[in-house]
């Protein structure tokens, strides 16, 4: 495995104004790289950077070993797939995806054989003599990574390829891209602003806000030890239930009080961690909340709290209780006994459970 | 019920018909009067002299005749000289297709850096250009006299083209500026990651798109620098008039008796092209507006 892609202290200013602060990312071959953060967070600048289509202020970039900080994008070795397609609207399919061959010059037949092998990889054969403004929006997202797969580039990148179409089609397309990267052990960088999206497809997630990386790391990192508490809120959905707590030592290890709008307070232990602030957030997944009645396991503490709403979601059910000021969602099986208004007694797994400093939002277990 | 219905029913047609029968009316009332000149004119270039002078004005003519045609073609005589239309039709033709092959390239040109390569001070650049489509022909008659004269076009058909282009620059601009400024950027990165450089992106996939707004363009310029008068008349010579000015002189330097019928014939030769080009282009504007969804 060798480095495919390598950022370093990039820097992006448009003007007066920072749009991309000390990005550090590499990737190795073969990884799937989601970028992933609210609108506005420069993910697709920093894809628009690697591309080479906006220039950086400062910092290096390479791929595949070669320094292509000022390169422009035909010779970087790339290909991109766009959020509108950027289908040539008056060129037929075979001609949108052959364009980039014909433009370097590359021979007829080896453009007609290239073209057949891409268009039965994905299917889209029947459509060679089509254009664009004939197909449909799912036939227009392959055509356009028929045209970036024909490159057999080093670096594949995507920019929101997903976002223009319907639920049902985008799941399917998800699962089409997953399939392709792992067929085809290619390099990948993807920009999302769909954090299922990004947990669902990544090999490595870099989470992004204001220009600047919020963490790196694989989906369970991100999603089990997010470093702060934006990325613990951003990513997975229903979001991390965020607790305010008070904390205490009480010898062994740190007692937590959270507040409660009504009765006493609700009162949590973990033995495995000692020195930390007096106030704290504590972050818990909807999952490690759970129905004391149907849940088994060691580590797990009971508490009783009532119930606020219920809402049924199929598979799971979720519910919400008042802890700290805060709609807290627990994650009940379908067939809980749960009841708006009832009092019950929940499971708090402290395995899993994140501590985050209350004034700077930093990880602190 | 069922009675009271289809009562209701037929007023209400026969009020539909009314208004409608109103809104022809009308329509056909306009029509007549936009039509009557014309039909004056084509009935008048058909007629002899003597039946003019004889005759009522909207009578159609007794006796068809074509000289009238044949001497405003290329027997008139425009001052000194009398050789109808001809050469100066020919001059028209050299001027106009020229400058509107040029400013429409300029202006599809201009309008595609200005609307897909946004640089530093594009708007700028494009607000003056827009500024220059407000300047009056007057005022840039004098100036344009020197520049003419400085670069050595003083007089010729060259110089008319160049000033033609230099006027028509700031529409076409406007226009393909405006066309393509709906074209999604990314069709232009996609196009750079394909490897194809400036002009290729401009030829492969710009100018394909664009026959709706090239037709636009080409239908105002054309009308424009045809029709044209004050440019023709103040930076031509003796030889290298355009078709309206020789137009003017044909209808004013007559001596003696005044050939109606060859001044009409010879009005409605001037006025040919651009009502061709109308004609032709138009039906591919309304084609091209339909056909074209840029949108993909």
């Amino acid at each position: 495995m060798s480095t495919i892609l390598e950022i370093k202290n990039l820097h992006k200013d448009f003007g007066s104004l920072n749009i991309l602060n000390s990005i550090n990312v590499t990737i190795e071959e073969g990884d799937f790289l989601v970028l992933v953060g609210p609108s506005g967070c420069g993910k697709s600048t920093l894809l628009n950077c690697i591309a080479g289509l906006e220039p950086i202020t400062s910092g290096a970039i390479t791929i595949d070993g070669r320094d292509m900080t000022t390169v422009s994008p035909k010779d970087r070795d790339i290909a991109m797939v766009f959020q509108s397609y950027a289908l040539y609207p008056t060129m037929t399919v075979g001609q949108n995806i052959t364009f980039g061959m014909k433009v370097r010059g590359i021979e007829k037949n080896e453009r007609e054989e290239k073209l057949l092998k891409v268009a039965k990889q994905l299917q889209i054969e029947s459509l060679l003599n089509r254009r664009p403004g004939q197909l449909s929006g799912g036939q227009r997202q392959r055509v356009a990574m028929g045209r970036a797969l024909v490159r057999d580039p080093k670096l594949f990148l995507f920019d929101e390829p997903l976002s223009n179409l319907d639920a049902k089609l985008r799941v399917e397309m998800r699962t089409e891209i997953k399939k392709l990267h792992q067929n085809l052990n290619a390099s990948m960088v993807y920009v999302t602003h769909d954090q299922i999206e990004a947990m669902t497809l990544a090999t490595k997630i870099v989470v992004m806000k204001g220009g600047i990386v919020q963490q790196i790391g694989t989906p369970s990192e991100i999603y089990n030890r997010p470093s702060n508490l934006f990325v613990a809120d951003f990513m997975g959905s229903p979001a991390m239930n965020l607790i305010p707590a008070k904390v205490a030592n009480n010898g062994k290890g740190t007692k937590f009080t959270i507040a409660r709008s009504r009765g006493e307070p609700l009162m949590l232990f973990d033995d495995n961690i000692t020195k930390l602030p007096e106030n704290v957030v504590l972050g818990l997944r909807p999952e490690d909340i759970g129905d004391a009645k149907l849940r088994k396991g060691d580590k797990l503490q009971i508490s009783t709290c009532s119930v606020d709403v219920v809402e049924p979601a199929g598979a799971d059910t979720y519910v919400l209780i008042n802890l700290g000021g805060k709609e807290v969602t627990a994650r009940l099986q379908a067939e809980t006994a749960a009841q708006t208004g009832m009092e019950m007694a929940f499971t708090f797994n402290m395995d899993k459970v994140s501590y985050f400093d209350a004034q700077t939002g930093q990880r602190l277990n | 019920m069922t009675k009271l219905n289809s009562k209701y029913a037929d007023s209400g047609y026969i009020q539909k018909l009314i208004l409608r029968s109103l809104l022809f009316l009308l329509l056909g009332i306009f029509a007549v009067y936009y039509l009557m000149p014309l039909f004056i004119m084509v009935t008048t270039s058909l007629k002899s002299l003597e039946e003019i002078r004889t005759g009522s004005l909207i009578d159609l003519p007794r006796e068809v005749t074509f000289t009238a045609w044949k001497t405003a073609w290329s027997g008139a005589c425009t001052g000194i000289q009398c050789e109808g239309l001809r050469p100066f039709f020919w001059n028209s033709v050299l001027l106009a297709v020229p400058a509107v092959f040029i400013s429409t390239l300029i202006g599809a040109l201009n309008g595609y850096v200005i609307a897909q390569w946004r640089f530093k001070g594009a708007n700028l650049i494009f607000s003056l250009m827009l500024f220059g489509c407000f300047i009056p022909f007057q005022v840039v008659l004098l100036p344009m006299a020197r520049v003419l004269g400085i670069i050595n076009l003083a007089g010729s058909i060259s110089g008319l083209v160049f000033v033609h282009v230099i006027y028509g620059i700031g529409f076409t601009t406007l226009f393909f500026r405006n066309y393509y400024v709906s074209i999604p950027v990314e069709l232009v990165k996609a196009a750079k990651i394909d490897g194809a450089n400036f002009f290729r992106i401009f030829i492969s996939i710009f100018l394909p798109l664009s026959l709706p707004i090239i037709v636009v363009t080409v239908i105002w310029q054309f009308t424009q620098i045809w029709n044209d008068f004050l440019f023709g008349v103040s930076f031509s010579e003796a030889g290298t008039q355009p078709v309206t000015v020789a137009l003017n002189n044909i209808v004013n330097s007559t001596t003696g008796v005044k050939e109606y019928n060859v001044d009409m014939a010879a009005a409605i030769i001037a006025a040919l092209p651009t009502l061709l080009v109308y004609v032709v282009a138009g039906k591919y504007f309304i084609r091209g507006l339909t056909a074209g969804s840029v949108k993909g």
